[in-house]
């Protein structure tokens, strides 16, 4: 078995196994050129990244392999039913460059919201130590570049990164463990109250078409830690950059996490992420997704709780308008007993905007006195806007708990009514409410810049009409 | 000239006729009672007069100072100086009362001419409003109407009126769900704000209220039409005598002495 990239492509399956091009006019001929798995896999392993540790190069191998099985998911998948991913396969993908010219700390001023926390900054998935504020050394918390860590051979490295997130179902999150270059590595010791937020930043800068950063992030919350970590995406250009991350997430016995995710790209790129997280005994896991930007943004967001006693809140929010598409698949596997889980999204679509949200609940066999709840409410703002949204329960044992519940409407006419009343103008009174609404879910973040940042940004995206 | 001038109103919903040719007069300075039993359409005028959408009026006019109200948007009926407050106030979650109330009061004052008020008059405003409703300042950060109990929702109906000040207020079974104690306070914070330029319409199933708020008029409401007015004595032989034996009786054609 060989052991670099480039001859590892030899070694993937033949080509007439993976599956066609999926866009054509209907009648045969084809307008744009999109790319099969085959081009993706030869035009990413081109200056593709450092392989790594001989461990990490073979479950690169790996992935290659699955990635070519796989192929890309097209609307014939059930998990992508509702989501065609032609945006993606119409780029001209390529591993984006490490960028150009160094960013100055005013020109990164206002992606950090004036957070007061320590800081790993990522252009177009390089790592910018001057742009970064790590913790010292040594300390409750370890937290720096992945690319880093796996050079210091850190042992958790091994254990746990690519074994989180399953290459074997989703194709992006193969080609991520095949070809990502870096991302940030978190590690709060065990038993370590964590005060500061940690705050991954993920810029995009590249002008290029089909720029692609494959971000790849392992966070590890030690037995009975508590920590804060912020995820945000945004973009510096107008590109159709191509975002395809992946973040890990362990959270060990009694370990308390909140993870904060916000995706606020240009509207012209494309976005794929994926957060997988194991729960430990009695664990609390906090997710909030954010994805208010890009043309294309599809959230995979999954926890598996792996014992008793674990608990977690899903919250999520997405803005979609005009031509966007955003797709949020979660899962929540109830795989032991006395787990509770909250799940609570809104979305708000405007213009021929098309939403999706797929919650998947499994109640194992086993998973007794489970508590399981979720709700997605939907606000659809014009005629043309589309939301597929879809509660999945599968429950396998007798004693447990499960609600769903989701909603398509209009506003309140009530609250509506009553907000005019009082003198307050129809448009204004309805830019009131959608506000209300999506804050709704602002609200649940802990950190106060944080919402402040996302308030504004709801201020100006739904602005008073007086 | 009349502040309120209800002339034949006639009004329903989905084709089902509720309000049956009334008539109503309001001057400056009056407050009038409706009384009457469920479903006699009390709260379906309360809801006309506000503007709601669901009512189709089929005949007669309402002038408000003048205007024809009924031509108006809820928003521009407000700004002009109409208040309904609510038998049932809404809950909005994520709405901020206080930003709501100063939102809408900058809306009524850019209407009637006025300066926008500054967030720090706005507040001394509120501060000095909410004493009379003896209402808890902190719910006023809170979303409107979310976890406030049913009396504090009315008080807070009140204390929105007595912010905005408009020039006819119509209290829709302000009394229901209070006890004496809150009935009473509400009741001091709407004589506390009569003047001889406004006007109150009082809708209630009770006398009760009408000991604290002493109208000048008092209506019965029965079927959709006016079948008794009289002065504030009216309400003690209604108390008495419930409301059947005036279903026997011939409507009164007329619309207050």
């Amino acid at each position: 078995m060989t052991s670099t990239l480039d001859q590892s492509k030899e070694q993937a399956p033949p080509r007439a196994s993976w599956p066609a091009p999926p866009a054509s006019n209907g009648d045969g001929s084809q307008t744009h050129t999109a790319l099969s798995m085959a081009d993706a896999l030869a035009a990413l392993a081109k200056g593709g990244p450092d392989p790594g540790p001989a461990w990490l190069q073979q479950r690169r191998l790996a992935a290659i392999t699955h990635a070519a099985t796989l192929g890309f998911p097209t609307t014939q998948d059930e998990e992508w039913r509702f989501t065609r991913i032609t945006p993606i396969l119409h780029l001209p993908l390529h591993p984006a460059k490490a960028p150009a010219r160094r960013l100055t700390p005013e020109e990164i001023a206002p992606f950090t919201f004036g957070l007061d926390s320590h800081r790993l900054v990522f252009v177009d998935g390089h790592f910018c130590a001057e742009l970064s504020s790590l913790p010292a050394h040594g300390g409750d918390l370890q937290a720096g570049s992945l690319r880093a860590a796996l050079a210091g051979g850190a042992p958790e490295l091994e254990r746990h990164l690519t074994r989180c997130a399953s290459d074997q179902v989703n194709a992006f999150t193969a080609l991520n463990t095949a070809f990502f270059q870096d991302g940030a590595f978190v590690c709060a010791g065990a038993g370590k109250v964590i005060a500061q937020p940690v705050h991954l930043l993920f810029l995009a800068s590249a002008g290029e078409a089909g720029a692609t950063a494959h971000v790849r992030n392992l966070i590890l919350a030690g037995p009975g830690s508590e920590m804060k970590v912020l995820e945000t995406y945004a973009s510096l250009s107008d590109a159709q950059h191509f975002t395809n991350a992946v973040t890990e997430l362990v959270l060990g016995a009694q370990a308390s996490l909140d993870h904060c995710k916000i995706q606020e790209e240009g509207a012209r790129a494309c976005h794929v992420a994926a957060i997988h997280a194991q729960q430990g005994k009695s664990s609390r896991w906090t997710s909030h997704s954010i994805s208010t930007g890009a043309h294309l943004a599809r959230n995979q967001i999954q926890t598996l709780f792996q014992a008793e006693g674990g608990h977690c809140v899903l919250n999520g929010l997405y803005l979609a308008r005009g031509e966007q598409r955003v797709d949020h698949h979660t899962v929540v596997d109830h795989a032991q007993p006395h787990c509770e889980s909250h799940e609570f999204y809104h979305g708000v679509l405007s213009g021929r905007a098309h939403g999706v949200f797929n919650g998947k609940i499994f109640v194992r066999q086993d998973a007794q006195k489970t508590n399981a709840k979720q709700t997605n409410r939907n606000l659809l703002l014009s005629d043309e806007a589309v939301i597929d949204t879809k509660p999945q329960l599968e429950i396998f044992a007798d004693d447990v708990k499960c609600t769903h519940g989701a909603t398509v409407g209009q506003m309140d006419e009530e609250a509506l009514f009553y907000l005019r009343s009082r003198g307050l103008g129809l448009e204004r009174a309805r830019q009131i409410m959608i506000r209300a609404f999506a804050s709704d879910v602002v609200e649940r973040i802990p950190l106060q810049p944080v919402r402040a940042h996302l308030n504004h940004m709801l201020t100006e995206r739904f602005k008073d009409k007086e | 000239m009349e502040l309120l001038d209800i002339r034949n109103l006639s009004a329903g919903v989905e084709g089902k006729p509720i309000l049956k040719n009334l008539s109503l007069s309001l001057k400056a300075g009056e407050v009038h009672a409706i009384m009457g039993p469920n479903g006699g359409g009390k709260s379906t005028l309360a809801q006309i007069l506000a503007g709601r959408s669901d009512y189709v009026v089929t005949a007669g006019s309402v002038l408000f100072l003048g205007a024809d109200l009924l031509a108006m948007k809820p928003e521009e009926r407000a700004r002009a100086g109409v208040f309904l407050a609510f038998q049932y106030p809404v809950e909005i979650p994520g709405v901020n009362s206080t930003y709501f109330l100063r939102a809408a009061l900058n809306e009524c004052r850019k209407a009637r001419g006025h300066a926008e008020l500054a967030p720090v008059e706005f507040l001394k405003l509120v501060k000095e409003r909410s004493k009379i409703l003896e209402l808890d300042p902190d719910l006023l950060n809170r979303p409107v109407n979310v976890g406030f109990s049913g009396g504090e929702k009315k008080r807070n109906e009140i204390f929105q009126m007595a912010v905005l000040e408009p020039k006819l207020a119509i209290l829709d079974e302000t009394d229901s769900g209070l006890d004496i104690d809150a009935l009473k306070t509400v009741a001091s914070g709407v004589n506390k704000l009569r003047r001889p330029d406004n006007a109150t319409l009082v809708i209630t199933h009770y006398q009760r209220l009408l000991d604290y708020i002493v109208p000048d008029f008092v209506h019965v409401l029965v079927d959709g039409r006016i079948v008794k007015s009289g002065g504030k004595e009216l309400a003690f032989s209604l108390e008495e005598r419930g409301y059947d034996w005036l279903l026997e009786e011939p409507a009164e054609a007329s619309v207050g002495p």
